[in-house]
């Protein structure tokens, strides 16, 4: 019975959320911060070819690799979570199915940024 | 939802030839999207051969030759003829557009016309517009102060001040902007879309309006604003020249601004 609605009422809906700047704000502030972060990756990996494993883990176990490393990894998949996001809400028009995916997409992005958090601390305290 | 095919009812097929009458002989095809709810029957693409020597030069002028002289019963709708009433917009050679300034010499090959993109048929070239006068009305586009008018003259504005809102009052309502664009196409249920926060900041500008804050807390939501990614057909088919996304961006800009 919801075509009984008045056009104005079904609009309105459930009103605003306050919210969406955050997600705006943050999305292009870590894709500022990803600029240096992404030309800091592609430079060292440049670099890396001629090294043996031992060399690598060398060079990730220094603190300014491991904390770059950290950083690029949490700024990269926050970015991806919040891009996903804007995507899931584009495309996505059912309404379970689309909590469903975010919720889904936040989980693994959290759980790649532990891992990665995890495998590079200890690579730099095994050395 | 996106939708990337259409429904089976929606299909398009081929419909009507209409020659052109005898002894024309400068002719183009206009070839018209034709849907009747009331046959039942799928939507179909009729062929007019126009003579162009007793046409005036916009494509307004060809549609009314067709219902006058071709076939009475196309239905679309017009009123001003001169760009300012903002009823006849359609998809005119791919791109929505109004019909009555829209001039045939600037189309090449066949003239296409098909009503605005993704909005129920009502017949025709007649979309149904009914959400998006409503979400014009949600924008509450009207001046709100509590600060009462001076009793004896109207409510002053600086020049400075009513620049701010050049760009933005021209807005006819024609829907080309909205109908234009992809996340509105997905997401209009919920998607104010630009004609909607055109209107909206032409008052969040207005220096005589003090429902700026409720204005931006109504707008700030992940569906009714931030569907906008700058994708720009807006701007690029605005039959006025107006530019909804840069409206929509000093919009986000100041909620963002709010916060620091």
């Amino acid at each position: 019975m919801s075509n009984l609605r008045t056009p104005l009422s079904q609009v309105k809906g459930h009103g605003s959320a306050k919210e969406g700047t955050g997600h705006f704000w943050v999305q292009r502030l870590t894709a500022i911060a990803m600029v240096p972060l992404v030309m800091w990756l592609c430079f060292s990996i440049a670099s890396l070819p001629g090294m043996s494993q031992a060399d690598i883990r060398t060079w990730l176990s220094s603190p300014f690799t491991a904390v770059m490393m950290i950083v690029l990894m949490l700024t990269g998949l926050y970015h991806a979570k919040l891009g996903l996001q804007v995507v899931i809400e584009d495309y996505v028009g059912d309404h379970g199915i689309r909590t469903i995916a975010i919720i889904a997409v936040t989980l693994l992005c959290a759980f790649l940024a532990v891992l990665g958090v995890f495998s590079v601390m200890r690579i730099a305290f095994s050395a | 939802m996106a939708e990337f095919r259409l429904p089976s009812n929606s299909i398009v097929t081929k419909g009507k030839h209409f020659p052109a009458p005898d002894g024309a002989t400068n002719t183009r095809n206009v070839i018209v999207y034709r849907y009747d709810p009331d046959s039942g029957k799928n939507p179909r693409t009729d062929t007019f051969e126009v003579d162009m020597d007793t046409c005036g030069p916009m494509v307004l002028d060809a549609i009314i030759k067709i219902k006058t002289e071709m076939d009475s019963t196309l239905t679309f709708r017009r009123s001003c003829r001169e760009g300012i009433c903002g009823s006849c917009a359609m998809n005119i050679d791919g791109s929505n557009t109004l019909a009555c300034t829209m001039a045939i010499a600037d189309i090449e090959g066949d003239i296409t016309i098909y009503p605005l993109p993704h909005q129920a048929v009502i017949k025709d070239l007649v979309s149904d517009l009914t959400n998006f006068y409503a979400q014009y009305a949600s924008v509450e586009p009207w001046l709100k102060s509590d600060s009462p008018a001076p009793p004896d003259r109207e409510r002053l504005q600086s020049p400075e001040d009513r620049e701010k809102i050049d760009g933005a009052y021209e807005c006819i309502l024609c829907a080309c902007c909205s109908t234009s664009c992809p996340s509105y196409w997905w997401n209009s249920d919920r998607y104010l879309g630009p004609a909607a926060l055109l209107a909206s900041y032409r008052w969040i500008a207005d220096s005589r309006d003090d429902a700026t804050g409720e204005r931006l807390d109504d707008l700030e939501d992940p569906f009714k604003l931030y569907r906008c990614h700058t994708i720009m057909n807006c701007a690029q088919v605005c039959p006025k020249g107006l530019n909804p996304a840069k409206a929509i961006a000093e919009t986000k800009k100041m909620l963002v601004q709010r916060r620091m």
